[in-house]
């Protein structure tokens, strides 16, 4: 299948970014000999597919995988299995000079804006060091100077320490330095989950500005799913290592089809007291298990309301859900569920007995 | 008499850089059943603020230049150490933020609970084991028999913010402070944890001072809001009122700087610039001034006070009724803000 005006740069259909089965199954080992006596399943199975000047939305609980998974796609980790397309090209074949090269164009904004940037060094050279990585020619200090007025910093701040600037400037830095290169995609690990509330506006329209002037492609990562709404263009959620549901970003938060979306929805509350009296929730029981013993079949069955026998003993694929025909195309809506929730229907209830209904 | 009541608290600490006014003319009042929700950015004296009630601050640094702390019309800051022990726990318990730091990991989860029931209550050690099983269970622990043998690293982040309910409610408190119960959990246990707060509540009639920094929380939970920042409370007043009708700039612009999942998620975020302020060298006038959308020129020369604007609901802001109206309205024009 090819989309209109969308093969650009050798990327077929496109996607800028394809991870195809992804999986991190990190060794579990014990006793003096260090033996492997297990696996933690951080990332199981991924596919994922990132358009040029998307902002895609990965959503999850704590643990699901989801910094794992961003790790792995920039190649800071090596996946036990599965594939990283950027641009057409499997990065986890390439040698050390073209992934260097590769690198340029992918970039990370991480969480913690304190723990991410070097202490001893200034400002300016924290900014500078992806130029000097990359041996870029030309005036550097300038550069710097520049990219600190772009993030909205002053150029006085170089020669500054981080320890200097509050918590939202030090995000900043972080994106200066994320964009000192003109990459092609930003992964943003968190990058508001830190901040006060007054402070994550500074920096999520800052994202969105860079985004508008640079041409960038997102991926952003987070578990606040409000943010996430108002900042992505589709939207994929994680559960246990693996995506059990993606979608444009309005139709899944007007019409989530996986019960652990649903949920995740109606879990979040909303800062106007009138539509809270009148919400009535869905609270999920027990905790997110271990993704070192993770449940048979259906990884959500243990505490999906929705959750039958065949759920235990079966895996649902992630697959595409039929879209409502007439409104634009927005692209597919996948959804790995035997029970997916129906329009107009109760999370908890579901009126199909047929294990599948899912269409596709 | 309301069952807690603070007046003109003043919680400081005398430090080298100078004074840290962290708490400055802080009054509220709870009635049983009721919830006081109190929201703020960081280090805007929320927890300070739990602490002074729990008289759990640091003694040497701080300070209580002025102000009462009325638990059943006794001031607590005039109570000796031996008989808040007594209050602490028994009448008025506190749920702090991280759970690790109020668990000992080198006890059971069981053992402390039973520990604090036997405290507080004149019960053998028996009656104070099935106590703890039965408090265990009320917060939704499954196999409370088995967990209350277990250590807290064996407990989940959830779990471990369930066992502070439990052992916080272990006595029955007729105030419970929640200083951010849920802020390191995911939305999903965070669900349950308030749930979990509100059957207690309306089985207990516990009066709740519940700290956060989520809006979200306060409008599910609150009946009544205290907005607080640089120390003081600048907005104050039922929690309808506040969230629709806010007299104070802050409170406004925090509620105009969130994402929601309410909205279409198309409106440009409107961020409070700058950062806030530090609590020693405070700015003249109006501790908002350097950041409010709306500031005039007085704002830099006068300070002011929370006053009564509407029955009931307070704000700290020198604008008229008809200036605040007329400033919204401006900010939400230049930013192309469409209502829904
Ligand atoms: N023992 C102390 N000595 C000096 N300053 C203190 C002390 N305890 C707290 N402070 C200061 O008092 C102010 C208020 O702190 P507080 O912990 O109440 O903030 P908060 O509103 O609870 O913030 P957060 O949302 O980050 O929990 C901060 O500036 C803090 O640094
Ligand atoms: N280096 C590692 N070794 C073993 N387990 C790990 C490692 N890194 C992450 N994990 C585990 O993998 C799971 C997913 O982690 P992570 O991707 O950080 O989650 P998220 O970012 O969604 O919160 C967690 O259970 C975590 O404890
Ligand atoms: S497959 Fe079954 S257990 Fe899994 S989400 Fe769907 S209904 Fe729930
Ligand atoms: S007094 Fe002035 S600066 Fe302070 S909140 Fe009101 S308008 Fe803003
Ligand atoms: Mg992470
Ligand atoms: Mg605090």
């Amino acid at each position: 299948m090819t989309e209109a005006g969308a093969a650009t740069n050798g990327s077929p259909n496109g996607n800028l970014l394809e991870a195809k089965n992804l999986k991190m199954h990190f060794p579990i080992k014990a006793g003096i000999l260090k033996r492997t006596v297990g696996h933690v399943k951080a990332v199981d199975g991924v596919d994922l597919s990132v358009r040029k000047g998307e902002t895609l939305g990965l959503v999850g609980e704590s643990g699901c995988g989801k910094s794992t998974l961003a790790r792995m796609i920039l190649r800071l980790l090596e996946p036990t299995d599965g594939e990283v397309n950027f641009e057409g090209r499997d990065v986890l074949k390439l040698d050390r000079k073209d992934m260097l090269k590769v690198r340029r164009d992918m970039q990370i904004v991480f969480q913690d804006p304190y723990a991410s940037l070097n202490p001893r060094m200034t400002v300016g050279n924290i900014i500078a060091e992806p130029l000097k990585t990359h041996r870029i020619e030309g005036d550097k200090k300038k550069r710097v100077q520049e990219l600190l007025e772009i993030v909205g910093l002053s150029p006085e701040h170089y020669n500054r320490y981080p320890h200097e600037f509050s918590g939202g400037q030090r995000q900043r830095i972080g994106v200066a330095r994320a964009v000192a290169l003109n990459p092609k995609l930003i992964i943003c690990d968190e990058p508001v989950s830190a901040l006060d509330v007054s402070i994550q506006a500074q920096v999520v329209n800052l994202l969105q500005d860079l985004q508008k002037e640079f041409d960038l492609t997102y991926v952003f990562i987070a578990h606040d799913l409000s943010v996430v709404k108002h900042i992505s263009d589709r939207v994929a959620v994680m559960y246990l290592g693996k995506i059990v549901e993606v979608a444009d970003r309005k139709t899944l938060y007007a019409e989530p089809r996986h019960p652990y979306t649903a949920s995740l929805l109606s879990a979040i509350p909303i800062p106007d007291p009138e539509k809270e009296r009148a919400r009535q929730r869905v609270v999920l029981a027990g905790d997110v298990p271990s993704p070192s013993n993770p449940p048979s079949g259906c990884s959500f069955h243990t505490r999906c309301p929705r959750a039958r026998e065949y759920c235990k003993e079966n895996t649902p694929p992630l697959e595409k859900h039929e879209i409502k025909s007439g409104g634009p195309d927005t692209g597919e809506h996948r959804v790995s569920c035997f029970f997916p929730v129906m329009e107009g229907e109760r999370i908890e209830k579901s009126a199909s007995s047929s294990p599948y209904h899912a269409g596709g | 008499m309301a069952m807690l009541e603070v007046n003109n608290l003043k919680t400081h600490f005398k430090t080298q850089d100078g004074v840290v006014k962290s708490v400055d003319g802080v009054s509220f009042s709870l009635e049983a059943g009721e919830t006081l929700g109190i929201v703020g950015e960081s280090g805007s004296g929320k927890s300070v603020t739990a602490l002074s009630i729990m008289q759990l601050n640091s003694k040497p640094p701080v300070e209580y230049p002025e102000g009462e702390i009325l638990f059943e019309g006794q001031n607590l800051l005039e109570t000796s150490e031996k008989r808040m022990q007594e209050i602490r726990g028994n009448d008025v318990a506190m749920i702090f933020q991280d759970p690790m730091t109020s668990l000992n990991p080198v006890f059971t989860v069981g053992n402390q609970i039973s520990e604090a029931i036997r405290i507080h209550q004149k019960v053998s050690k028996h009656e104070a084991k099935e106590k703890t099983v039965q408090v265990l269970r009320d917060v939704g622990i499954a196999n409370p028999e088995q967990r209350a043998r277990e250590y807290p690293h064996q407990f989940s982040g959830g779990m471990r913010q369930r066992a502070m309910i439990a052992m916080g409610l272990s006595c029955n408190p007729k105030v419970l402070i929640a200083d951010e119960p849920t802020t390191a959990l995911d939305v999903t246990i965070q669900a349950q944890i308030l749930e979990l707060m509100i059957d207690l509540q309306e089985k207990y009639g516990t009066a709740i001072v519940m700290i956060t920094h989520d809006l979200g929380v306060v409008a599910q939970l609150a009946d009544k809001v205290m907005v607080m920042y640089a120390g003081r409370a600048v907005e104050q007043g039922p929690t309808d009122p506040v969230f629709y009708d806010p007299l104070m700039p802050y409170s406004w612009s925090l509620l105009r700087s969130l994402p929601r999942l309410d909205t279409a998620g198309e409106v440009r975020l409107l961020p409070i610039k700058g950062s806030p302020p530090s609590l020693i060298f405070l700015p003249d006038g109006c501790n908002f001034s350097p950041r409010c959308p709306f500031v005039k020129d007085e704002c830099k020369n006068i300070d002011p006070s929370l006053e009564e604007k509407r029955p009931g609901h307070a704000a700290a802001c020198i604008l008229s009724a008809d200036e605040l109206e007329e400033s919204k309205q401006r900010v939400d024009a230049e930013l192309g803000v469409v209502e829904g």
